[in-house]
């Protein structure tokens, strides 16, 4: 039988240089990611959940391969993409993994038509004729509720959620197995949101596509996802099924996130009571505080915490990273 | 009673002919109340933010008719010369990208300065202590060392409290806040809304809080008034707007915010989008995507109706 696990990524670490003067000598690091580990199942979703700078979107240009791992590697049905050459990668892994960007209105090229933009990647990887693949199109526009006959118009004539429903179109060209989703509804407007939602559920359970997605919002995320990944300034703090998760979160920055985005009405005072404001800000990724990285922001903070750095606790179907439960 | 919009018809004068963006709205803003407005991008509450403030972009931005009445002059009469003295001292705003609207190199303290100069009789060696004390205001830590600082120096959410401390810097009567916290990260945007809060108790400002998010609605403001298409569709103490929502238009809205305390297997949804400016429905214009849609909805824009207090709703089902 075939491993449930699509894609998995096993300790991955990315910095980044920091140069400076004429020789560009390396002067420090962005520890961008620091050993980072998650897996996603075939027709399941995954979320990256974090403030900016936290590294979720390093992630996916680790996923998408457009850079180099610092060190750490990533499975892809088993294979070790570390071990896999350009061609067999291209081969394998590009056409199984696709990307839907944030912003609809800078993913596509103004001066392409509609059946270009999503024809695009069915003219790169197959040889098949023109007619075909805009037969295609055709039936993937359909799929996205858009409609065949918006194949012949430009970007600009469609609406924000509309070019988003395109862009999807474009990441299904080739059937792929998992799509990276970055943000994939914050830049549309709430009516809109739910629609894009829906339709990203819709083509879940239609094609068995697994999901990673990329959000800073955790209602949109516990809508969406199975599982979800709390990251805080490089690293994992809490990882686990999205339902324990939501309900018993055990790291005191998840506790936080939840209780920010949780609505709570004017007159409600014991909500407002029980609300966590954090002081301060994430700490630059330059410089990383020792210990526990979130210890600088934490209520609950000891002098462990600046001291050694926490391991991750299994607790249930969760995973945390904190001195509380050792 | 320190703002009081009436009838308020703002247009945009195009090639294209006449984009009617806020046409005719009323509403009031009491001293250290809050009030929302709600509303999808292009639904006008941005321009009425700035048809208050008279930022329009002329010469094609328009306030055609009606009265913005703040702490009883008409805004609308006043003469540019006149309204420039009344900009930043009795009102004010905040725009919703920070790295936008401070000046890349002035320092923080001549940007905040700048506006205690313009409007305040004093004496250049009272400047700073003025200054630190509304970077103090906005809980900016360490004001006399941010002072001398350049914008690039400060986070995000930083900035925005600079940009906050120029906006409150003279004291204003009336604060519009357009979309301020959706530029910030969600910790970062609930230490912003407690501070709001903050600075309302010490200095009672009034505030237009103008954004696209419930949940920022429900934290903050008092009064909501829901926007679509130009009109205020809904008007409505929070609770109630939450608790009770009258409009079909408002009902859907609230429902299809993902929440999240309850896992929902779909969202509600929305069908269509809202109508272009330029080509508005003849009746009702959310009727397009109503689901409760009645024959006169298509025919006859609906009335404002007073149905208590301090709650008005624009639709034909609401009597």
């Amino acid at each position: 039988m075939a491993s449930k696990i699509l894609l998995e990524a096993k300790d991955i670490v990315k910095h980044y240089p920091v140069t400076r003067g004429l020789l560009q000598r390396t002067v420090g690091w962005v520890r961008a990611l620091d050993g980072v580990s998650f897996s996603v199942e075939h027709g399941k979703s995954l979320s990256i959940v974090g403030e900016s700078g936290a590294g979720k979107t390093t992630i996916a240009r680790q996923i998408l391969l457009l850079e180099k791992l610092t060190s750490g590697s990533i499975f892809f049905e088993g294979q070790d993409l570390n071990k896999m050459t350009p061609a067999e990668i291209k081969a394998v892994y590009r056409p199984k993994v696709h990307y839907v960007q944030q912003n609809p209105w800078s993913s596509m090229n103004p001066r392409m038509r509609v059946r270009d933009v999503v024809g695009e990647p069915l003219f790169v990887n197959t040889k098949q004729s023109k007619k075909k693949v805009y037969e295609e199109v055709g039936t993937l526009l359909e799929q996205v509720g858009i409609g065949a006959e918006g194949m012949n118009r430009y970007p600009h004539e469609f609406s924000g959620g509309q070019r988003q429903r395109i862009a999807v179109a474009r990441a299904l060209a080739l059937n792929p197995s998992l799509l990276v989703l970055d943000e994939p509804v914050s830049a549309l407007d709430v009516s809109i949101r739910a629609q894009i939602m829906n339709l990203f559920k819709d083509l879940q359970d239609k094609f068995n596509l697994a999901f990673i997605v990329i959000a800073h919002n955790l209602a949109t995320v516990r809508y969406m996802s199975h599982t979800v990944a709390i990251m805080y300034l490089g690293q994992l703090v809490e990882y686990g099924d999205s339902e324990a998760l939501f309900e018993h979160p055990l790291h005191p920055y998840t506790r936080a996130l939840i209780s920010a985005s949780q609505l709570t009405l004017p007159e409600d005072s014991e909500g407002k009571a029980k609300q966590i404001i954090l002081t301060g800000e994430m700490p630059s990724p330059l410089n990383p505080p020792p210990g526990c990285r979130f210890h600088t922001r934490c209520s609950e903070a000891s002098d462990k915490c600046s001291r050694d750095v926490p391991e991750m606790h299994k607790i249930g179907k969760q995973q945390v990273k904190c001195h509380h439960y050792d | 009673m320190v703002l009081q919009v009436e009838d308020l018809h703002t247009s945009f004068f195009t090639k294209m002919g006449e984009v009617k963006a806020v046409d005719g709205i009323s509403f009031h803003v009491r001293e250290r109340e809050t009030f929302g407005i709600v509303g999808e991008s292009g639904c006008g509450k941005s321009v009425t933010g700035l048809s208050i403030m008279r930022l329009l972009p002329e010469p094609s931005g328009q306030i055609v008719s009606g009265k913005i009445i703040l702490e009883g002059k008409n805004l609308v009469e006043l003469s540019k010369k006149h309204m420039r003295a009344y900009r930043g001292k009795v009102v004010s705003m905040i725009l919703q990208d920070p790295m936008t609207s401070l000046n890349p190199v002035y320092t923080i303290g001549d940007q905040v300065g700048e506006a205690v100069r313009m409007h305040q009789d004093l004496p250049e060696n009272m400047v700073e202590a003025e200054v630190i004390d509304v970077l103090r205001l906005l809980r900016i830590p360490a004001p006399e060392v941010r002072l001398k600082e350049y914008p690039f120096q400060l986070s995000g959410g930083m900035k925005q409290r600079v940009v906050g401390a120029i906006a409150m810097s003279c004291r204003p009567r009336l604060l519009i806040a357009d979309e301020p916290t959706t530029a910030l990260d969600a910790t970062i945007q609930a230490q912003y809304i407690a501070l709001f809060e903050d600075i309302q108790e010490k200095t009672n400002v009034a505030i237009i809080f103008i954004t696209h998010d419930f949940g920022v609605v429900a934290r903050i403001c008092d009064r909501v008034g829901v926007m679509y298409a130009g009109k205020i569709i809904e008007t409505a103490p929070t609770r109630d707007i939450f608790k009770n929502p009258k409009h079909p238009y408002t009902i859907a809205l609230i429902k299809s915010v993902p929440q999240l305390d309850k896992k929902d297997d779909r969202l509600f949804s929305i069908e269509g989008q809202p109508p272009s400016m330029m080509n508005l429905p003849k009746g009702c214009r959310f009727c397009p995507r109503c689901h409760v849609a009645l024959d006169i909805c298509k025919e006859q824009e609906p009335p404002e109706v007073k149905i208590s207090e301090n709650r008005s709703v624009s639709c034909w089902r609401v009597k």
